[in-house]
């Protein structure tokens, strides 16, 4: 963190040099419409300024190649803008699919993060360089704003439903992290500090942490202390759909939809049971609302995407 | 409507003697003010309540920005922070900014403009007027019940479910004061189509009327959703209905939908009046027919179909899905077509003009410099991947800043000096007035350009601390907001001086064309025209024009 006297922020991300291209571009169109405008403006209030109080100026109503003239330009470069801000936009929110997983838990103020190693860390994350990194967020409560200037990222994370977003950061350093949604008395001291280390050296880091376990182990804790496994067994006459190898895959329902089993469909499975029920089940499963919280749900889907069929 | 005969009580003559009858002598009982019908007088009525909510906005402002002087909170805790900036926006958005240039100058200046005796329905107008102060005590009461702290967004579920603070008492204000806004913009709407005066036709109307009719559609349609939306937040939090917060069933992004869906509009409803302002006065000012009349006036429609198209643009980041986000991305930049449209028309206005430098026009020329700005900085903002890295961030403070003070307000001071002689039938101080505009512009830029820098840096909004690398620019800030704040002052200052002792003010000062200047008194008879005025010329018609090939 650069704490002297700055004008322009750091750039610490793949994505954050190609935000400010973009930036300078509008900056650039900016400037030139700015300095026509303020040019003419002072051009005219010099060259026609008023005489004496009887001087009446020839009228001019309008000139329509005029009016087409500034009303395609701008037009034109606006698209222009927008086709460079959408395609870079949709890179900003498609993480790569070799992105490590890591899960953020906002809540009233701080923000919870668990690594995929298992390492978990309050108002802090540290990641390497030259990797992708795709950040799964919940909150326990109200609207968050998972938030990194140097990065040039930025998402809300909302109650009842995961958001995602994903990086790859470029140099060493420690930046800002920040909320920027709103969210009650102490918004400004929901923040922390982002760590970019080289790889070697986040390795170094996470052997020297607390050993925890890996999240999927953590995650199959859980399952078994509610009880989960006693119906979704890997076996055909099971009380529950089996778990091996659904992750990411399409999953036909009872009503002859078909939904593709991602984290929020699990999240809904688990507090919601009755929602989308697979085909070939009984709604049965009672509702763990209340029994797991936003960590624990981020535990149990780590371990359900790590059954994989050998 | 439009051919009915006025009966004036006394023959009433465009320069009338002194102590001839108009509308500020014609009663002066408390009684005469407060049940009056007569749209003036409801318009002095708006114009003292909005002054006092602008100044209590104001209040909460200078401690923003006493505040963020320095990194830590040493002035007021956190809590007390928060529900300074909910109520400094929510006082300047709703009772300021949305009724300020309709509900004053509109109000005063409409059925003057097309030669009506008074609005639509007189009745409504006081009615209006009414409900904006009921509304206004309840926020206020609030206020004195400690404030409230969700942000003038209401974003729930901290609205619905978490926030401690008089969440309801403001819901209620805001609530009640939107019907208050609908039934001005409905009193518009039917006034502008059935009393236009004989030989006003559509296309002979001031642009600042164009301009008040596509606001009052907007009034008309967009009011009513969020009028509900924050009675659906009260029915949350009151009785526990699950419509925002998950834990109940709810959707917390249905609300940003229903909130937006109003809430940008209504930053139309605050500038397109402005716009309408500023046709006046650069035509008055450089002696010129308007350039492109048709353009200006259907760009106002424009924006007003347009505005109710982009509202999603407010949620780039909430989660909304990507496809969502394009949509409303290139929507958004449509709407800024008819903006830069009005900005080269009104540029070329100024082109063989007879230009004079009088204070309205300091202001005109002020606004079309700030809204330059501010409308060049939205394209940052609809640009989808730069909006991720500045949303929330004091980028999108000083981007509205611009566009509402800069813009807004500039224009309601333009509006407020041009016709000042023409509402009070005084002149107010030249001089003075010239060098209030010069502070305010000043001021203006230095409290709201570094907060781009700082913006773009990454900075938060409501952050009641912040890291101490951004302080040099915050003091920059909030020294400017030092100089504003005296800009805004000197102008209540003889305002009021003039009232008494200001020189008496023709009926037309300034040698402007329309039917406000050329057929009514300073101040307008209580009947406003002695007869109904028959129009045969176009607006702005001051030569016979010139074609260019």
């Amino acid at each position: 963190m650069n704490k002297g006297f700055q004008l322009f922020p750091e750039q610490a991300s793949t994505l954050a040099a190609q935000v400010d291209y973009l930036y300078f571009f509008l900056i650039a169109v900016s400037l030139f419409f700015s300095v026509l405008i303020f040019f003419l403006i002072y051009v005219f209030a010099v060259r026609y300024r008023r005489k004496s109080e009887q001087e009446v100026p020839e009228q001019i109503p309008g000139l329509l190649k005029l009016e087409i003239l500034w009303s395609v330009i701008p037009f034109l470069l606006c698209m222009v803008v927008f086709v460079w801000g959408a395609t870079l936009y949709f890179d900003t929110y498609s993480p790569p699919k070799d992105a490590l997983e890591y899960y953020v838990v906002g809540k009233q103020w701080m923000w919870h993060i668990q690594h995929p190693t298992g390492q978990r860390e309050i108002n802090e994350l540290h990641v390497p360089t030259g990797q992708p990194i795709k950040l799964t967020m919940a909150t326990e409560d109200v609207i968050h704003s998972f938030y990194i200037p140097a990065f040039r990222v930025k998402r809300d994370v909302v109650p009842g439903r995961y958001t995602s977003m994903w990086f790859e950061a470029t140099k060493p350093g420690e930046y800002h992290l920040f909320c920027a949604e709103y969210c009650g008395t102490k918004h400004s001291q929901m923040r922390g500090r982002v760590v970019v280390m080289e790889p070697a050296d986040y390795q170094n880091w996470l052997s020297g942490g607390v050993a925890n376990e890996p999240l999927e182990v953590i995650g199959e804790k859980k399952f078994r202390q509610l009880a989960c496994h006693t119906c979704h067994v890997d076996k055909p006459d099971a009380r529950g759909p089996s778990l091996v190898g659904v992750f990411g895959e399409p999953v036909r329902l009872q009503n002859g939809q078909t939904v593709t089993v991602d984290e929020t469909y699990i999240r809904e499975s688990i507090l919601n049971p009755n929602a989308k029920i697979a085909a070939g089940y009984r709604p049965v499963m009672p509702t763990f609302k209340g029994q797991i919280d936003e960590v624990g749900l981020l535990q149990i889907t780590a371990y359900i995407k790590s059954l994989t069929k050998e | 409507m439009s051919t009915a005969v006025f009966k004036p009580s006394k023959s009433q003559l465009a320069d009338q003697p002194d102590g001839a009858s108009n509308y500020l002598n014609a009663g002066f009982s408390a009684k005469s003010w407060l049940l009056t019908v007569d749209h003036k007088r409801i318009a002095i009525l708006y114009l003292i309540s909005i002054t006092l909510f602008f100044f209590l906005g104001g209040l909460f402002a200078v401690l923003i920005r006493l505040e963020l002087l320095t990194p830590q909170g040493d002035l007021m805790q956190a809590e007390t922070y928060n529900k300074m900036f909910t109520m400094h926006g929510i006082v300047m958005i709703f009772f300021f900014l949305i009724p300020s240039i309709p509900a004053v100058l509109g109000n005063f200046l409409i059925p003057l403009m097309i030669g009506a005796k008074d609005l639509a329905f007189p009745r409504i107008n006081l009615l209006s007027w009414y409900i904006y102060s009921v509304g206004g005590l309840f926020t206020f009461a609030a206020i004195v019940f400690g404030g409230v702290d969700t942000g003038w967004t209401f974003y729930t579920p901290y609205s619905s479910t978490y926030s401690n603070s008089n969440v309801i008492l403001v819901a209620v204000g805001v609530f009640i004061t939107g019907f208050s806004s609908i039934l001005t913009g409905l009193n518009f709407i039917v006034t502008i189509h059935k009393m236009r005066a004989p030989g006003m036709t559509w296309f002979r109307l001031p642009l600042f009327v164009w301009a008040h009719y596509a606001t009052s559609i907007i009034q008309v349609l967009g009011t009513p959703v969020v009028t509900a939306a924050i009675m659906l937040i009260g029915l949350e939090r009151l009785f526990g209905f699950g419509i925002f917060d998950p834990k109940l069933g709810g959707d917390p992004l249905l609300f940003q939908h229903l909130f937006w869906f109003y809430s940008h509009p209504a930053v139309y409803i605050m500038i397109l009046p402005g716009m309408g302002v500023i046709s006046e006065v650069i035509t008055c000012f450089a002696k010129k027919k308007v350039f492109g009349y048709s353009f200006i006036a259907f760009s106002s429609i424009a924006i007003a179909v347009l505005g109710f198209l982009v509202w999603g643009h407010h949620m780039f980041t909430s989660g909304q899905s990507v496809y969502t986000s394009l949509v409303f991305s290139i929507l958004t930049f449509l709407v800024a077509v008819p903006s830069a449209i009005k900005v080269f028309n009104w540029t070329a206005t100024l082109y063989k003009g007879a230009v004079s430098y009088d204070a309205p026009m300091l202001y005109a020329l002020g606004f079309i410099g700030l809204f330059t700005i501010g409308g060049l900085t939205g394209i940052f903002l609809g640009t989808l991947a730069v909006d991720v890295h500045v949303h929330d961030t004091y980028f999108v403070v000083a981007h509205f800043h611009y566009i509402m003070v800069g813009g807004a307000i500039m224009a309601y001071m333009a509006g407020l000096h041009f016709w000042w002689p023409k509402i009070t039938g005084r002149l107010y101080p030249e001089g003075w007035a010239r060098f209030s505009a010069l502070v305010i512009f000043i001021g203006f830029h230095l409290t709201f350009f570094p907060q781009f820098i700082v913006g773009y840096l990454g900075m938060p909004r409501r952050y009641h601390v912040y890291p101490e690398e951004f302080q040099i620019l915050n003091v920059l800030s909030t020294a400017g907001a030092t100089i504003l704040g005296v800009g805004y002052l000197i102008p209540l200052i003889y305002f009021t001086w003039s009232l008494k002792s200001g020189p008496k003010a023709s009926a037309n000062p300034w040698g402007a064309k329309g039917l406000e200047w050329e057929k009514a008194s300073s101040p307008p008879s209580q009947y406003n025209f002695e007869k109904t005025p028959v129009v045969t010329e176009e607006a702005y018609d001051y030569e016979p024009t010139i074609w260019l090939k």
